[in-house]
């Protein structure tokens, strides 16, 4: 598959389009599959939005700053990235404790940081920030890592992680843990070591239960039964699930889906959207729409596969398997098989923040593309 | 690195996997329970309400109908996000917002909570123009009460609800109730009804009930009961108007009444209708009815004589008493002076069977079987059967109950010559025939026609009942002044004041009992307090009803002013 994949890339060069392309630093594949995933975004947002052009319009507007922010990191040769990776690794910890110390309180948890020009989420850069930092300290060390090493690599993950955590958002506590981790994993972690983090994680979750606040329990415990609080904290769940369920094959068609329309569901622009998405679509919209994510992600890790260094390849695997992380826990959530999380369907739910970061991250990933490709010539 | 890279791909794909298998799962698999769960959230099954049947009198004029309205509902699970915009329809509907506000906390998980009940059109139009998320309207029926007090206990009420609780309203509760309908909405999450789907059953209306009640005769029974209650300064009071052609209820009024259409002082004992659920000693005007038994037994004649002096009589160790010494009197005249020994003395003189069984089967003891709700059956008891004394305190109404509906179907039986037709407070269009209703004959014509003669003595100026004469018609009854049965004896000075009696003597139309319960205004005896009631309720009813006068008599009308003129039987005053 990769031979002939690339063969097929390799034919598109020969296009003046993709001469053009390259000197944009633009990975054209990339870009396609990026580009149909926000099409369908936008159809089904209009839709979940009861046909808001205001909505649709806004969303278009984050579309294009994401788009921006995106071609301008992947104008960064993937050089300087490693340059500046402890420097912003530095950075973004020292803001993570301003943030404690005197950030924004928004929806009961302390994560902005008020820069009086713009308000800043300091912990969506450490989703970027941290695998940079932990791709950039492993990469030059020898292969497989030692235990030592590991142990720095540990400290890197974990102190951003807790700084997130305690503000709290455990949400993007945990995806910028499995940023570090998928960094580590691909860095070359002996596979008992691995197994043996594994099976001591699992040890630890009864320890782990009882340092979770009462509303992070409650949603854990809604999973394995949402019927126990229907119209409380489990309500989110049996109305998503009705949405997908109530789908069937075909779907119910554009528009149409009645517990959308009728305002059954809940946050249906933003974290449940893939509700909205499989009720009116049907299966055959779901297979459609995670090939659309599978596409990218491959695109991705065959990215990271054909970097030119450690490094690159290190962040590009990371990148493509966090991203991968966010759509499984979105749409696991909203499938009732994760418990609520707040993290939205990547680049499709309707909000602005973490749709900034995840370009950012298809900024860097195409850099490492089309850098590889100048060094190649 | 390969085998990362392998190992990262195949848990990508066992991942993936995961997520179409739990798609695939609840949309082919479960798909229809999701479905049928997502119908179970959009569609609701709403009712409709059903009219419940008028009831009207004989002559379909309403005693209660029923008017649409609407009443204010919320959805507390919606209204819960929209606290400060209830203020307003609270303050437009008159309710405290704080005490409100807790109601929808202690309710919020419960999807309807009645606002406001009932609520007039324009009401409830202002408060949908607020349009607050989860209150809605709901079509409801109001019952209303034209005729007040004046009909309360008999045609009874019913709830908010539309169901009886009380008198008529009670007892064909199934019959006027009707069944609600249902249809299918759509709606949405606020509760709003977003389109009907379809109507399962419309709302089928109650069936109209026509009672044998005549509104008029009603409101003029009423009346004077009521006025002669509060002359008296009495304790309560009740009054039946029957047709004893027809068996037929065409009044009955108590003492004290209520506001049905406002019950919200409601006094439980207000609303009880005495004339059917209270039972007392008849007293005297049991003793038409001993000597209709004596007639009967063959041992008796009307021209008998018995002896009464002195005035006082032994039976086993007891003493019975008369007012005064009444010496010889006839049988007829045992009844105008009332003798209590006399009376005695006739009943003594037949067999005890033959005198209990002319009140059995004058239905006492039992129940009319008219139907209405809480009919007591007072008591008839056998001791009486091996005991002198009692059988002599029988014959003059001690020693047994009746109701006011009892003692009035007893006496229509002497009224119809003998025939006791049950008794009935619905109209029955066969019986407009003028064919007799088919009955009981419980004495012979004779025996009847013989008793209502002598009690027509009764109503003469030398009888005790002579203020229930009705001008031009003859009357035939009977007064009785009843010591109040207390706890541990007989009451020396609290009455019950009765008269029951029949109009006109001759060919009876109407049967009336009037009892007025502890007088304590000075006045107590029967023929003084419950005698006025019957003559100027019947003066009236022979006016309404268009009876034929059967006695004329220039000196009455020129003596008693205030009873009209009613030669031809219209036009005059009560």
């Amino acid at each position: 598959m990769q031979s002939s994949s690339e063969q097929f890339f390799d034919s598109a060069y020969q296009s003046k389009l993709s001469r053009f392309l390259q000197v944009l630093h633009i990975d054209p594949v990339l870009l396609a599959g990026l580009l149909v995933l926000m099409a369908c975004g936008l159809g089904i947002l209009y839709s979940a939005s009861d046909g808001s052009i205001v909505v649709i319009q806004r969303q278009v507007i984050r579309l294009a700053i994401a788009f921006a922010v995106m071609f301008f990191v992947a104008q960064i040769p993937q050089h300087q990235l490693y340059l500046w990776a402890p420097w912003f690794f530095a950075l973004g910890i020292i803001l993570l404790v301003l943030v404690l110390v005197a950030g924004d309180v928004g929806k009961g948890a302390q994560r902005w940081l008020n820069l009086y020009v713009i308000r800043f989420q300091p912990s969506e850069m450490m989703k970027l920030v941290t695998p940079m930092m932990i791709a950039w300290y492993l990469c030059e060390k020898p292969f497989p890592p030692k235990v030592t090493s590991l142990f720095i690599s540990l400290v890197l993950v974990v102190l951003p992680t807790m700084l997130i955590a305690k503000q709290p958002d455990l949400g993007t506590a945990l995806l910028v843990a499995t940023a570090g981790f998928f960094v580590v994993f691909f860095g070359g972690i002996r596979w008992r070591i691995l197994f043996g983090a594994i099976f001591l994680m699992l040890a630890l979750i009864p320890v782990l239960w009882q340092f979770m606040h009462d509303y992070q329990k409650q949603r854990v415990l809604t999973l394995f039964d949402p019927g126990r609080d229907p119209l409380g904290s489990g309500y989110h769940i049996i109305q998503s699930t009705i949405a997908i369920g109530s789908g069937g094959i075909y779907g119910k068609g554009w528009l149409n889906g009645t517990q959308s329309q009728l305002d059954f569901l809940p946050e249906r622009t933003t974290d449940f959207i893939y509700a909205v998405f499989a009720e009116e679509f049907g299966i055959m919209g779901a297979i459609v729409l995670l090939s659309i994510y599978a596409f990218i992600i491959i695109r991705g890790l065959y990215i990271a596969a054909n970097a030119q260094d450690s490094f690159g390849r290190l962040l590009a695997g990371s990148l493509s398997m966090t991203f991968f992380v966010y759509l499984f826990v979105n749409v696991g959530m909203v499938s009732g098989i994760l418990p609520v999380v707040g993290v939205p369907l990547p680049l499709v739910s309707y909000g602005g923040t973490s749709m900034v970061t995840l370009m950012a991250a298809f900024g860097m990933l195409m850099s490492i593309s089309t850098n590889r490709r100048l060094v190649a010539k | 690195m390969v085998w990362r890279r392998l190992s990262a791909g195949v848990v990508f794909a066992l991942l993936v996997a995961v997520l179409i298998g739990k798609t695939l799962d609840m949309q082919i698999l479960h798909s229809e329970f999701f479905e049928a769960q997502g119908d179970a959230r959009q569609l609701r099954t709403v009712s409709i309400s059903a009219h419940r049947g008028d009831i009207v009198d004989r002559n379909g004029e309403p005693f209660a109908i029923s008017a649409p309205v609407n009443s204010v509902w919320l959805n507390p699970e919606v209204v819960r996000d929209h606290l400060d915009d209830l203020d307003k329809v609270a303050k437009l509907l008159a309710i405290d917002s704080i005490s409100l506000k807790e109601k929808i906390k202690r309710n919020k998980h419960r999807e309807f909570l009645y606002l406001k009940r009932h609520a007039s059109p324009e009401l409830a139009e202002e408060v949908m123009a607020l349009k607050v998320p989860g209150v809605a309207l709901l079509n409801e029926y109001r019952r209303y009460y034209p005729s007040g007090e004046v009909a309360a206990h008999v045609v009874g009420f019913s709830d908010i609800d539309d169901n009886g609780q009380e008198g008529i309203e009670l007892a064909f509760n199934e019959w006027l109730k009707g069944i609600p309908g249902k249809k299918r909405i759509i709606r949405d999450r606020l509760g709003r009804a977003i389109d009907d789907v379809e109507r399962i059953k419309s709302a089928s209306p109650g069936k109209p009930i026509r009672l044998s009640i005549d509104k008029r005769l009603q409101y003029i029974t009423y009346r004077t009961l009521k006025a002669a209650v509060l002359k008296h300064n009495a304790v309560a009071g009740s009054a039946v108007v029957l047709d004893v052609r027809t068996g037929e209820v065409l009044a009955m009024a108590n003492q004290p009444s209520f506001n049905v259409n406002d019950r919200r002082q409601l006094q439980p004992q207000a609303t009880r209708n005495r004339a059917v659920t209270d039972v007392y000693e008849p007293g005297s005007t049991m003793k038409p009815i001993t000597v209709a038994a004596a007639l009967e037994s063959g041992r008796w004649k009307p021209y008998y004589k018995v002896e009464t002096a002195p005035g006082y009589m032994m039976v086993k160790g007891n003493t019975i008493r008369d007012h005064k010494n009444y010496g010889d009197l006839d049988v007829g005249g045992v009844l105008e002076k009332s003798s209590n020994v006399g009376i005695s003395k006739i009943a003594l003189a037949m067999d005890a069977e033959q005198q209990w069984s002319m009140y059995q089967k004058l239905g006492f003891g039992m129940v009319t079987g008219s139907g209405f709700p809480g009919e007591a059956s007072g008591q008839l008891s056998l001791n009486a059967l091996n005991n002198d004394f009692e059988r002599a305190s029988m014959a003059f109404g001690y020693g047994i109950s009746v109701t006011s509906l009892q003692l009035a179907h007893a006496y229509s039986a002497i009224a119809a010559d003998g025939i006791l037709r049950p008794v009935s407070f619905l109209y029955d269009e066969d019986k407009e025939t003028g064919k007799p209703v088919e009955g009981v004959r419980v004495m012979s014509a004779e025996t009847a026609q013989a008793v209502r003669k002598m009690m027509q003595r009764v109503i003469s100026d030398k009888g005790t009942g002579k203020r229930a004469d009705v001008a031009n018609y003859t009357v035939a009854g009977k007064t009785g002044t009843v010591h109040k049965f207390i706890t541990g004896g007989y009451a020396k000075d609290r009455y019950l004041s009765i008269f029951a009696g029949m109009v006109p003597a001759d060919k009876p139309e109407l049967v009336m009992v009037v009892m007025v319960d502890e007088p304590r205004n000075g006045e107590h005896f029967g023929g003084l307090v419950a005698a006025p009631v019957f003559s100027q309720v019947m003066s009236g009813a022979m006016r309404l009803m268009d009876v034929a006068p059967d006695k004329i008599s220039k000196e009455r009308l020129m003596n008693a002013g205030a009873i009209p003129k009613t030669v031809s039987g219209k036009d005059g005053r009560a």
